[in-house]
């Protein structure tokens, strides 16, 4: 695709003394008539939701910088003054705060189609890790913006995430009062975390365009996975613009309809309400939860009962990621063909769900009812303690046992020669759901 | 200078035999950009340590006479919490018939961890070391303490007993100026 023949022809004087100067009308040209295989469904409307994503954070975030004072004596104040005084300070908040989630849904998503359809495998490898790489930036990034407002879990939070790096040994401490500028989380803390939280996510659109560079080199992957031979393209695709921004546009309208209802109807729903409580460092809330989009890899850094040992699982849930094209054998990308693949996968979408669940809730809290049956090791059975130690267990099972086994042993489905032929003979009938 | 590159290009073996001057420079000039590197990285990662004033809140000084039997005063020290705890006979009592308790994560007798003559009185940082929260006074399974957050019981010696924390609350440096005056730090 990177080969895609330029069709842009300058036409105005103005254009043709660019054209030779900075080509740039052309670039745009060139995208917008991207070939692009025909048989995309809804899944792949993400991509355009998460740029939409990243700009209304960055233009909001800016504006929210204008009214916002880094201190710790004024943090919390400058926030109510946001909501209370500010001139449609409260709308922008809110499309900000709640952008954060859409944001995550929106890349937990896209990331699951990848999964879903095998985009990472080669020749997306690259695709994929930089994707990783924006995904881990963008969970920096949430983390050091929920502190700003310096709420009690603004404070809580800060406290026991730069706790975790206290968990490397011996380097631990000095690291951790380097990062916090002194013994405890105070001034010297928010203010880094405002300049950070203002850096990464230009750091993000930097990654961005490395995501979009290298997908346009080795072309995107569609529903059936795979490549279409030079010869079919004319047939297999089509142009960019204007089948797939009309595509696309009606996706973010959805999208934007959702992430209305949120800031209009329920601006708190996926916040907390400790957080309206100023940030006391002598007081622990009686519950400190992350925000959604974090629970599950909380629930993973819980369910292992040494501190540095459930340090270093919660990273390898995200780091297990980056090596995933080299961790499925399958030759074949779509699932749709892979039957046996699928139903790992299935699973894999309940214990993501569950994590998520367990994350939210008190350790030793039973599951079921509320009797006790017998305690194993450090336990009760039926606690989330031990929920999420069966669900952790399959998350790393399914990435390192299940994907290099199956793909070894399992009899995939025949595969169809091109694009257009399942849609022709009718098979594709059978798949819809994708 | 383009002679001299076609000189060097005779002498030098390419099978990667002995090194050449040139070869000599390339190490030099990297290393050297390597070591300017690092001092201009330096100065950019140090001023993220603890400030000059920051570290000059170092110490505090505290009258014990605020505190009840009983029960606790937490003072903030350093920007984290410092629990002065006025233990009662029957508290110290089961602290010290713990002191070889089996469950002890990071065994320590309760009079290392108190000073001679003041055992009464335990000063411990309230930062539960698992990740920082502060434990709830009072509760748990041992009388002591109570981690909200990940569950951690530490008992009136402020000793880990149970829960995923791995040491005990930490005892800060601090020193009797009198019977009655404590100073931390």
């Amino acid at each position: 695709m990177s080969d895609h023949e330029s069709t842009y022809v300058p036409k105005t004087g103005v254009e043709k003394w660019l054209d030779t100067r900075l080509p740039i009308i052309r670039f745009g040209a060139d995208y917008m008539s991207l070939p692009t295989p025909r048989n995309l469904n809804y899944w792949w409307t993400f991509g355009g939701i998460l740029a939409l994503c990243l700009m209304t954070q960055i233009v909001t975030g800016i504006v929210l910088a204008m009214h916002y004072t880094p201190s710790v004596d004024l943090a919390f104040a400058s926030v109510e003054r946001i909501m209370r005084d500010v001139n449609g300070g409260w709308l922008i908040r809110y499309v900000h705060a709640n952008g954060a989630s859409m944001f995550f849904i929106a890349v937990y998503l896209h990331m699951l189609r990848g999964l879903y359809y095998g985009s990472y495998k080669a020749p997306r490898e690259m695709i994929w890790i930089i994707g990783c790489v924006i995904f881990f930036l963008m969970i920096a990034t949430a983390f050091l913006g929920y502190v700003l407002p310096w709420g009690q879990m603004s404070f809580w939070g800060a406290e026991v995430i730069t706790n975790l790096i206290g968990a490397i040994p011996v380097l631990g401490e000095p690291i951790l009062i380097w990062l916090r500028g002194g013994p405890a989380i105070d001034n010297a803390t928010l203010n880094r975390f405002f300049s950070l939280h203002y850096l990464l996510p230009f750091a993000i659109l930097g990654c961005v365009v490395l995501h979009l560079w290298a997908l346009h080199a080795a072309g995107q992957n569609n529903p059936v996975g795979i490549l279409i031979p030079k010869d079919r393209e004319k047939k297999d695709m089509l142009p960019f613009h204007p089948y797939f921004t009309v595509k696309d546009g009606f996706a973010i309208i959805l999208f934007l309809i959702l992430f209305a209802i949120f800031v209009f109807y329920q601006p708190n729903a996926l916040g907390h309400a400790d957080n309206y409580i100023p940030a006391n460092p002598l007081v622990t809330p009686a519950q400190i939860v992350p925000e959604w989009y974090m629970l599950p890899f909380y629930a993973i850094l819980r369910a292992i009962p040494d501190k540095f040992g459930g340090v270093v699982a919660m990273f390898s849930a995200i780091g297990v990621l980056f090596v995933l094209p080299w961790l499925d054998t399958s030759k074949v990308r779509s699932m749709r063909y892979r039957p046996t693949m699928r139903t790992f996968f299935i699973i894999f979408l309940v214990v993501g769900f569950g994590l998520g669940w367990c994350g939210g809730q008190l350790p030793d809290a039973p599951v079921l009812g509320s009797f006790k049956t017998f305690t194993l090791v450090d336990g009760d059975l039926n606690s989330y303690l031990w929920l999420t130690r069966v669900l952790t267990a399959y998350y790393f099972i399914f990435f390192l046992i299940i994907m290099p086994l199956v793909g070894l042993k399992e009899q995939p489905l025949p595969i169809p020669a091109t694009i257009s032929e399942p849609v022709l003979t009718g098979a594709d009938a059978v798949e819809q759901k994708g | 200078m383009a002679e001299s590159v076609v000189h060097t290009e005779d002498t030098h073996s390419p099978e990667g035999g002995d090194p050449n001057r040139r070869d000599f420079i390339y190490i030099a000039a990297g290393a050297a950009a390597v070591g300017a590197g690092a001092m201009i990285a330096w100065p950019l990662i140090n001023q993220m340590n603890p400030a000059a004033d920051t570290l000059a809140l170092a110490s505090i000084e505290f009258d014990l006479t605020k505190v009840q039997e009983g029960q606790q005063v937490v003072i903030k020290w350093q920007g984290k919490p410092v629990f002065v705890r006025y233990r009662t006979p029957a508290e110290l009592q089961k602290v010290i018939a713990d002191d070889q308790a089996p469950d002890l994560k990071q065994p320590q007798t309760d009079a290392e961890r108190t000073k001679p003559g003041h055992e009464k009185y335990l000063v411990v940082i309230g930062s539960c070391t698992h990740l920082g929260c502060v434990p709830t006074f009072g509760a748990g399974d041992y009388g002591g303490w109570f981690c909200p957050c990940h569950g951690s019981h530490y008992d009136a010696s402020g000793r880990i007993r149970k829960g995923p924390a791995p040491l005990n609350l930490v005892v800060p440096d601090y020193d009797y100026l009198s019977d009655t005056r404590v100073k931390i730090g």
